[in-house]
This record gives structure tokens, sequence and C-alpha cells, in this order.
């Protein structure tokens, strides 16, 4: 129940702010908000002892009970490492952002979005229902689309969080359809119960698999759908570092884990998650090399660190396979690597972020070309750059180096095993490891040396550079001080943190032999050979850069994904206009047509097709003489409107009509009817008039004899349908009449006049929708005939 | 050309009163006898809108002070709101119930909540037919 509040909490005050910012005037809002992400964070802390000891902690709210989806808040140790980053990243963001943005941004928008995110992530973590865990997944989204267009007046901000929401929402469709293969094979949408059933023999499973691995792989920026993470760096600093870098790509990843135990010892699983995470790790790294723009830079990083954790994860999957017996343990230490370095990245990836952020904000740009000798400026932002660099680079003495190592001793352990012909190609594996590496050295070093060290350029910067104020400072410090403590007690936080994640991704395994002991020194081993020479290496073409750079020219803007991308939209674009522009012509007349064909062929083909047209006359009343005089008026004024030559006599006509229908119900003895009849006939009528100052004079329309053949016979036709249904109706006998039901309707719903007992009532969730669609008719033709469009809106870019 | 429209206003003031009253009555009737919240609001909203063509829209404004959009939003809320609220007596939503207590004057009256169901579907039937025919007409001002 806690947890679930705990989820509901960001929502609550993202819902709140819109009401109450406007009261927050003495201080920055984001203090406030800042209380929310802290609270949560030490909520969830509570919550590492128990789980280290064992426990999982669920609770069950029956959400639709008739549709088996209940809300069910499962934390567990993989659950649990990830609520800890979103809100222990998400405080520090917070507090960072306070200082990063200006109290003249629309704030309250900022802080709406990131709680919003905040709470969809937890969501997201936290659900055991697949169905929940989809629709938090959509918001997380969501949330980033508006949070990636906060600067909306940009045109780049609004075309990146296009790119991020249609990627990521193309491969969140599919994965909804890879769940709904999962619940149909497993009869549950609980993913404990599906882990704990095997369906790996149905015909769905390997459909169901690809479905969610394209979700997990769109949103965590693997290749080749890792286009929108750069684009998406328009958004504010301290939402790249919270979304695009610790938390939300990683929804990926836990769901590549978190399915692991379902899907992991297939081949097809295997090399899927491991290759292609390798691909993404050395394409990433190879491009981040070539950026100039140091969040860019960071992002092609982030794509190609989500690389690496994803093929751990992978790797790790060969334990489902083998089994845990002692030779064989030692694969699930790639799911540890994993895991490890996870939390590492967040970390030094994080820091890094708010480095660039306070480049950005205190001298003015981000490119390197126009960066350099910052150091003796910007001292503590140079330190914490550094280490962060460094770290990123793996490193010693800092926490990137020791799951780089464990990253390097797991491929060089899987290269050698011999399932899923790894035996063939399986050496590939380290050597695509390392010089993915040489790479990630390489932009670690740019990222430092161009920025901070070589030669200041004041002349190319708009403003005087600066050291950033203590406030901006406190989060990258505080995330380099676990940087390097994690070095140091790497196996506290293994214990801790991430042991019990290791139990609850491997539930049937021994578990102290599963959790290995990280240590910093483990003689000199080829995982130590491969950093030392990374170092070499990376600094020898870091050197010859400017030699090497024009291999970046063969990947040409028009052979990138980006283009691939692009085509693909403005293709999209302009043939659903040419689509929309064939039919809707603007031409009532027209739009009349695909009404009345399409409701001749379905009702007059559906009575006809299914042989259910009857009529039987015999048992009708007498018509009376009055009914008689009616029914002529009626004719006469039917006919007549066709001739009628200005609008004002068809709309009287037409009245008419109405009033007689109206009368009608009057002799069969239904008042209502004929209330609502004659009062809805008033309203219209006026309504009519109205709206004929908008109108032309009335002209006969000039037509081509077949076209007026054409709606000639549809006329007919509709007409025709009518009145079959009229007659039809009496002795249509295909389902069971409802009106039984509506006879003890006194005794049900308290009421005598069962009209109202079925609008008001038996009926009354159709009447709800109905009052709200009038609602928003209404607001419809208020908006379209009083609210006009701004002439022009200047501070958006086309 | 000024239409002379004596007779219409003269009307007007006399029958709009017996609309309003039949409209008020209709939504009270409607539990058992011939009426309701639609049926109720769409004569109430008949009324106004006669009001209208008889005054101009400023007369009447002062004579009936309401923003329609609010009364049409505050219908909205109540039918929705009527539906939710059976949520927290956990029970399906939308339920409704009522209630027979014998008052005074009245006698035996029923009490229910569908009664705030329809008063919601009335306000939002005189408040969006209102602002339609008020939105479109306006124009001709401007």
């Amino acid at each position: 129940m806690m947890i679930l509040l705990a989820i509901a909490l960001p929502f609550l005050i993202a819902a709140l702010i819109p009401i109450f910012y406007r009261h927050v005037r003495q201080i920055h809002l984001g203090w406030l908000i800042l209380v929310v992400p802290v609270s949560l964070f030490i909520f969830f802390t509570r919550f590492i002892r128990p789980i280290a000891s064992g426990d999982v902690f669920i609770y069950t709210y029956h959400w639709i009970p008739s549709f088996n989806i209940n809300i069910i808040t499962y934390l567990d140790g993989l659950s649990l490492i990830f609520t800890l980053l979103i809100t222990g990243i998400g405080s520090l963001v917070t507090l960072y952002s306070i200082f990063y943005l200006s109290e003249k941004e629309s704030l309250h928008h900022f802080y709406c979005y990131l709680l919003l995110f905040m709470g969809a992530m937890l969501g997201v973590v936290l659900s055991d229902n697949l169905m929940v865990l989809y629709t938090f997944w959509e918001l997380t989204s969501v949330s980033s689309f508006l949070l990636i267009a906060f600067w909306h007046h940009r045109k780049a901000s609004r075309a990146g969080a296009r790119k991020a929401m249609v990627i990521t929402v193309t491969g969140g469709i599919a994965m909804l359809a890879g769940f709904l293969m999962l619940a149909q094979m497993a009869g549950s949408f609980s993913i404990r119960e599906i882990i704990a059933m095997d369906i790996s023999s149905e015909t769905l499973f390997i459909p169901a698999m690809l479905c969610v691995l394209l979700g997990a792989f769109t949103k965590s920026a693997q290749f080749p759908f890792h286009i929108w993470l750069p684009d998406a760096m328009e958004a504010p600093t301290p939402v790249s570092a919270y979304l695009h870098s610790a938390t939300m790509v990683k929804a990926g990843i836990y769901l590549v884990a978190r399915l692991s135990p379902v899907f992991g010892g297939v081949y097809l699983w295997f090399w899927l998650v491991t290759g292609v995470g390798l691909l993404t790790l050395l394409w990433g790294s190879f491009n981040a090399v070539r950026q100039t723009d140091l969040k860019a830079l960071l992002a092609y990083s982030t794509v190609s660190q989500l690389g690496l954790i994803m093929s751990l994860f992978g790797v790790g999957s060969v334990a489902y396979h083998l089994g845990y017996a002692t030779e064989n343990i030692i694969y699930t230490q790639a799911t540890f690597a994993a895991l490890f370095h996870l939390v590492n990245h967040s970390t030094f990836k994080g820091a890094l972020f708010m480095v660039v952020g306070i480049v950005d904000h205190e001298v003015g740009t981000r490119d390197v070309r126009r960066l350099g000798g910052l150091m003796a400026l910007m001292p503590v932002t140079f330190t914490i750059a550094m280490i962060g660099s460094l770290s990123m680079a793996g490193l010693p003495p800092f926490n990137g180096f020791l799951s780089k190592e464990m990253f390097f001793t797991s491929m060089l352990t899987i290269a050698q095993a011999d399932v899923f012909s790894l035996q063939t190609v399986g050496v590939f594996l380290p050597i695509i490891a390392w010089i993915a590496s040489v790479f990630t050295f390489i932009y670690s070093v740019i990222l430092v040396y161009k920025t901070f060290l070589g030669k200041f350029k004041p002349e190319r910067l708009d403003k005087r550079p600066h050291e950033a104020p203590i406030g901006m400072l406190i989060s990258p410090l505080l995330l380099v001080v676990f940087i390097i403590g994690i070095f140091i007690f790497p196996n506290a936080l293994g214990q801790a943190i991430l042991k019990p994640a290791m139990a609850s991704l491997y539930p049937d395994a021994p578990l102290t032999q599963i959790v290995p002991h990280i240590a910093a020194w483990h003689g000199l081993q080829p995982e130590l050979l491969m950093t030392i020479g990374v170092v070499v290496i990376g600094l020898i073409l870091f050197k010859l850069l400017p030699k090497w750079r024009r291999v970046y020219g063969i990947f040409t803007r028009e052979r990138s994904f980006n283009a691939l991308y692009n085509n693909t939209i403005s293709f999209a674009e302009r043939s659903s206009l040419r689509i929309t522009n064939r039919y809707m012509t603007g031409d009532i007349t027209q739009y009349f047509v695909y009404i009345y064909v399409f409701f001749v062929a379905v009702i007059a083909g559906y009575f006809l097709w299914s042989g259910a047209f009857t009529y039987d006359m015999s048992k009708d009343s007498k018509i009376e003489y009055y009914e008689w005089i009616l029914i002529f008026v009626m004719i006469f004024a039917a006919v007549y409107i066709l001739f009628a030559k200005r609008r004002m006599t068809a709309v009287l006509l037409n009245g008419v009509l109405g009033y007689c229908i109206a009368f009608f119900f009057v002799t069969f003895r239904a008042p209502d009817l004929a209330l609502t009849q004659l009062v809805v006939e008033s309203i219209t009528t006026v309504l009519f008039l109205v709206c004929f100052r908008y109108l032309p004079d009335m002209r006969a329309e000039r037509k081509s004899r077949s076209k007026r053949n054409f709606h000639v016979a549809l006329s007919l036709f509709t007409g025709a349908t009518v009145t079959m249904i009229g007659l039809a109706v009496l002795n249509y006998d295909r389902f069971p009449p409802v009106s039984a039901y509506f006879n003890d309707a006194l005794a049900l719903a308290g009421g005598a006049n069962i009209v109202n007992t079925i609008l008001g009532d038996f009926r009354a969730f159709d009447t709800m929708l109905e009052v709200v669609v009038l609602f928003i008719a209404g607001l419809g033709v208020y908006t379209l005939t009083k609210l006009k469009p701004k002439k022009e809106a200047p501070t958006h870019e086309d | 050309m000024k239409i002379n429209d004596v007779i219409l206003r003269t009307v007007t003031k006399a029958v709009v009163f017996i609309i309003l009253t039949l409209g008020v009555y209709l939504f009270f009737a409607g539990h058992h006898a011939p009426g309701g919240g639609f049926i109720g609001g769409l004569v109430l909203a008949s009324g106004i809108v006669l009001l209208y063509l008889a005054y101009d829209i400023e007369t009447v404004h002062r004579g009936v002070p309401f923003n329609f959009k609010k009364v049409a939003a505050v219908g909205v809320l109540l039918a929705t709101g009527t539906g939710i609220g059976s949520i927290f007596f956990d029970v399906p939503f939308l339920t409704q119930t009522g209630k027979y207590i014998t008052l005074p004057i009245l006698g035996k009256t029923s009490f229910s909540t569908v009664t705030l169901f329809e008063a919601g579907v009335a306000l939002t039937v005189v408040g969006t037919v209102v602002t339609i025919i008020l939105s479109i007409s306006e124009e001709e001002e401007g």
C-alpha cells in the first residue's frame, strides 16, 4: 500500500502544481518539488535492509478485476536498484535544476512534467502486471516528449521531441503486442506468474520475444534505433542527465533484465541481446569521437554504454541455458557486472552531464571547437569532469574501472563457452569489446582535454567564463563521492543492493555463489592487460586524431539512419496528406454520400444477406383518419422541400415534418418522445436561422447527369432502407428483445417512468457519455467561432 | 430596418415564465411521469433562447447573468461526479441509490442520487445549447 502511494505521490504533486504555483513567488519552485524525490529516496532506502535479507514486497490493488488487470506493486532487488536510481538521481537533478533554470522559465511546466516522469518511471519498475507496466512505459515516453520540447520555441527541440516520441512509441506498441502474446501463452498478465511457467515451447514464444525486444531496444536507444537519443539532447541539461542517461533509457534494460528468466537461455535471445548490445557499444563509441557538441558526445557515449550493459545481460542469459553447476556459474557474473555498471554509469554519466550543463551555463557554448583551457577558471568543475571521464574510460581508482574489468572478464569467459555456436565466432566478442573501449577512452579524453586543457580561446566566447555557483556543484560533487566511494567499498554495494537483484534474476541459483567478490586487483590478468592496451592505443589514436578523422567522411549525412528516418517521416506525411485530400474535399454533399453509401451497404446489406427482413402487417392496428391527414401533410412537406427556392422555406418545411412526427408520438401515446421532439425541433430551427448569416444564397448546383442520377438513386435507397427497418423491426427475432429487462423498472430502479430509468439508471453510462459528447461539441462550436488563431507567433521558429 | 417586435416581447414576457416553470416541473416529474433531465434541460434552454430572440443579448445577460459555458461544465462534472461517487461506496461505477423520506408538507418524497445525475444532464443541455446559439449569433454584432 505504501509503495502504491509512493508511485502516486509524484502524480499527485504534479496535479497540484498548476493550481498552486502562482502562490510560490518568493522562492524557486524547485525547492518545494525537491521534497518529493528526497522523501521518496529516503522511503525506498528503508527497504534496502529487508530486501537484502531476502524479502519481497507485494501489494495488490484490484483495478479492473473483470479484465484481470490489477495494479500489483512488486518490490524486489531488481526493482529496488531502479527505484533508488530514479529517486536518488531525481533528487540531485532537481537540486541542480534549481540553479540551472532561472525563474523566468515556465518552471511549473518543467516540474510538472518531471514529476510525471518520476511517477511513471517508478510505475514501470514496480509493476508486476504487464498492462500496467505498459501504461507507465508509454507515460514515460510522453513525459520525455514534453521535457525534450520544453524550449518549444526552438525548432530543433520540437523535432527532437517528435523523433524520440515516434521511435519509442513505435517500439512501445510492438512491445504491447509482445505482452499480449505473453499473456496469451501464460494465461496471466503477471510477470511473476509468467516467469514461473515454462512457455518456451509455444509457437508464439519467438514472436513475443522479438516484439518485446523491439520495445526494449527502442527505449534504450540500441542500434539502429539510437538516433533519437542525440536529438533528445535539445532538452534542458537536467533532463538529459536524468531521463536520457540515468533512468528512462534504462527502462529497456530493466525490461530485458526482468524478462530474462522468461526468454533467457534461448539461442536467439542471447545473440540478439548480446549482438545488438555490442554493436551499439561499438557504433556509439565510434560516433562519439566525431562529435563537436559536448552533449552530443555524451549522448553517443550513453548509447554505447547502454549497449555495453545490454550485451552483458545477453551474456548472463547463457546461465539459464547451462544451469548453475559449479563450472557454469561463472556466466552469471556477466549479469552481476551489468547491474554494477548500471549503477556506475548513472553516477559518472550523471556527473558528466551536469558538468557539461555547467560549462554551457557559465561559458555559453558546448562546442569543443570554441572551448579550451577552462581548468584554471573552473577548477572544481574540471575536477569533477576529470573524475567522471576517467571513470567512464575505465581507469582506477574509480568505479568505472571495476565494472569495465568485469565486463572484459565476462567477454573473455563467454568467448570460451561452447554453446550457441560460440566456438566459432565467440572470439570476436572480446575483440569488439576492446575496440569499443579504445574509442570510449578517446572520447573521454576529448571531453576533458578539449574543454579544460589546451588553449583558452576567450575571443570565441560570448561570456566571461567563471566557476559555477556552489548550488550547481553540490549534485555532481555528491555523484563524484559515489564514484570514488564505490571504488573503495564495492562490496558494500554488491552485498546490499546487487545481491538481492541477482537473487530476483536467478531465483533457482545458489545465491552465495552468483555474487562475486569485487576486487580492484586481480593480479596481472588479461583484463588488466586489455585496460593497459586501451590506454596506450587510445592515447596514440587521440594524438593522431586529425590524421584518421577522415574515416568519418564515409558515413555521410545521406547514408545515415537519420536520413532514413527523415525520409520515412516525410514520405508518410506526404502520402497521408494525399490520401486525406482525396476524400476530404470540403464538399458536404460528398460527405453525405460517404455516410449514406455506408449506411445502405451495411444496414440494407445485412437485412438482405441474413434474411432477417420479414414483415407482417396483419396484426397492425387500423390507420385512423387523422393519421392519414398527418401522413399527407408530411408527404407534401417532404416533397416540397426539394423544390424550395429559399433556405428559409426549406427550414420551415423541415420544421413541419418534425412537428408532424411529434404529433404521431402523441397519437401513439409516447409523451416523452413527443415533448422531446417538439423542443428539439424548435431549438434546431432557431439554430438553423442563426447559421444562415454565414451561408451564401442557395443556388441550383451544376452537376453532371451521371452524378445527379447517382445522388437520386442513393437517396431512394436510403429512404427504402429506413422504411425497411421500420417494417422489419417488429418481427425481428435475431436477438432476444431487451424490453423484458425494463419490466421491473420500478423495483430495480425505483422509477415508474421507464424512459427515465433507462436514461438515468439502466443505461446511465451511455447517458453520461452523451452528456460529455454534447459538452465537447458545444466547446467545439465555441472555439471554432470565437477563438481566432493569432495572426503570427513570432516566438516560434518554423 | 428595425422590426417592430412589441407583440413578440409582450408574449415572451408571459410565456417565458410558463416555459421555465414547465421545464422545472418536467425535471422533477421525470422519475414517475413524463419528463426528466434531458427534456427539462431542453425546455429551459428553449425558454432562454426565446428570451434572446425577443430581446438583445445584453438585456438578457443582465437578467440572467450566468456564464453558460460554466453551467455546462458544472453539469458534466455533476453527471460524471455522481458516477465516480458510487466508487467510494464500493459499488460499481454509476450505481444509483434512493430513499423515500416523509416530509412535513410534501408528504412521501423520494430522494435519490439519480436526481443529481439528471441535474447534471439538464445543466449540460442548458449550458451547451445556449452556448452554441450564443456563440454563433454573437458574431453578428462583431
